[in-house]
């Protein structure tokens, strides 16, 4: 017989190897209590967050926390049921509603998870025929939702615009393309050229998909995303996005303009075959989505933190991922695996939690240590964590 | 015939630049096992043959190509096309 668990053999034995040096297995972290936005107790000790994507702080927001009790206790704990049978509530429609109000679009669809968003939406909008043109550097729920689907698959390197164009000439004319582009890359928190691509898309006759996950609520006069900062919104078809990083709970989405846009809650299996969000999570997004529509001083403050931040491992000699601060992700570029890991753990035992990327969730097989800054973080915190970055590196011998 | 052998020797040429070991190329040479490509190698390697030929190879095609008579073959195909 063969052991079917035999093909993550090799997975076991790096893993094995690098717990054998005896570092703390950086994939199994608890939190024993959660103070703030910023702050979690882990293994007794207080330690800053810096790796949790909750990049407005809106986990703790007494409105948004008011906002999920009262549908808790207006609506029960779940739906049991999907969206399209007895899983759509009220509260599920508001929360359609503020995305609307958020975006300023027509249509607003919301899914259980940001990755379901582009599970559903990629797979069903892309058939046997159609080709999805997409940065090799895609998340992925991008990639999963192309192989959830049939259509046909064309990479372009990352952000890079002329090999979009070049593959977008090639095609032929008539046949249905959808380009996929992501606002902010979460792994070196790089941003796109979407005012190039997504002009270009339109100008051979795509559809353009774009993710702003990571730039939601922060990037853009509106907080919409890099598309609004970039002043293409308005040719965007699908903006895809989650519920799980500035507004601080969990659950996806996807807005658009086009006007037969509502038949995807019909044909859109990862909506149609999975149970709705519980009453109290779209309660709690529907309240978070109406702040963020308000929260410029807040956006200001985020921009801060991610400049300092940036200023601050760069002039240690940290190697980072961008060569000026995009986005509220900051990327440290680790030499190898062990002194990733080891430079995680030596972090976590001065209070500060990071997260630890690597292959084949990174791109040119790199290990990263990401931070992602929070409008809630403090200067003096930010302050703090240089500190404790400058001891960790030079412990470990990252830097010199 | 002919056509076929212009092919091979154009992504031979093609190869050679990402050939790091100096494996002698045949019809039935293999990227992943005999030239040991990775995946990034693998994304450059393609981005020069599809501007090599003007043509577009696809990830569901790539996933049935494994050895550089199969490419070939490919190509000629999309050049068809």
């Amino acid at each position: 017989m063969t052991d079917l668990f035999s093909k993550f053999d090799p997975l076991i034995q790096q893993r094995e190897n690098l717990l054998a040096t005896g570092v703390k297995d950086p994939f199994s972290l608890v939190m024993e209590k959660v103070i703030s936005p910023t702050v979690a107790l882990c293994n007794g000790k207080e330690t800053i967050l810096l790796g949790t994507y909750n990049y407005m702080g809106m986990t703790f927001d007494p409105d948004v926390i008011a906002a999920g009790k009262k549908a808790l206790d207006e609506f029960g704990a779940g739906t049991t049921g999907s969206r399209v049978l007895n899983g759509t509530y009220s509260p599920h429609r508001d929360c359609e509603e503020a995305l609307k109000e958020f975006y300023g679009m027509d249509h607003a669809m919301v899914f259980s998870t940001g990755y379901q968003a582009n599970l559903g939406i990629i797979s069903t909008m892309a058939g046997k025929e159609d080709y999805i043109i997409l940065d090799i550097d895609s998340h992925a729920s991008i990639y999963d939702g192309c192989a959830l689907g049939n259509a046909q698959i064309v990479p372009f390197r990352h952000n890079d615009v002329e090999a979009l164009e070049k593959r977008l000439k090639r095609l032929p004319p008539e046949a249905g393309k959808l380009v996929v582009l992501e606002g902010v890359y979460s792994m070196l928190g790089d941003i796109a050229p979407l005012k190039e691509m997504v002009t270009l898309a339109k100008a051979h006759g795509a559809m353009v998909l774009v993710d702003e996950a990571h730039s939601m609520g922060f990037i853009g006069p509106k907080g919409r995303g890099v598309a609004e900062d970039q002043g293409v919104l308005d040719q965007v078809d699908f903006v895809i996005g989650t519920f799980s990083k500035s507004v601080g709970t969990v659950g996806g989405f996807c807005v658009s303009n086009h006007p037969k846009f509502e038949v995807l809650r019909l044909v859109c299996r990862p909506y149609v075959f999975t149970a709705s969000l519980p009453p109290s999570v779209v309660a709690t997004a529907a309240t978070s989505i109406r702040k963020l529509m308000h929260a410029a001083d807040k956006r200001a403050h985020l921009w801060e933190n991610s400049r300092k931040l940036h200023a601050g491992l760069k002039a240690l000699g940290f190697q980072l991922g961008t060569d000026s601060p995009q986005s509220a992700i900051i990327s440290v570029i680790m030499p190898d695996l062990e002194r990733g890991a080891g430079m995680w753990e030596a972090l976590l035992d001065r209070g500060v939690y990071v997260n630890l990327a690597r292959p084949p969730a990174t791109p040119a097989g790199m290990t990263l240590l990401r931070c992602s800054l929070c409008a809630e973080h403090s200067s003096a915190q930010v302050d703090d964590i240089i500190g404790r970055f400058k001891a960790a590196g030079e412990a470990v011998g990252v830097i010199g | 015939m002919e056509k076929s052998a212009d092919t091979f020797n154009r992504i031979a040429e093609l190869i050679e630049p990402f050939n790091k070991k100096g494996v002698s190329l045949s019809e039935t040479t293999t990227f992943a096992t005999d030239l040991e490509w990775d995946s990034l190698t693998v994304m450059d390697f393609v981005a020069s043959i599809e501007d090599e030929f003007d043509i577009i190879i696809t990830m569901n095609m790539q996933a049935e190509i494994e050895t550089v008579g199969q490419l070939a073959d490919a190509v000629l195909s999309l050049q068809d096309k």
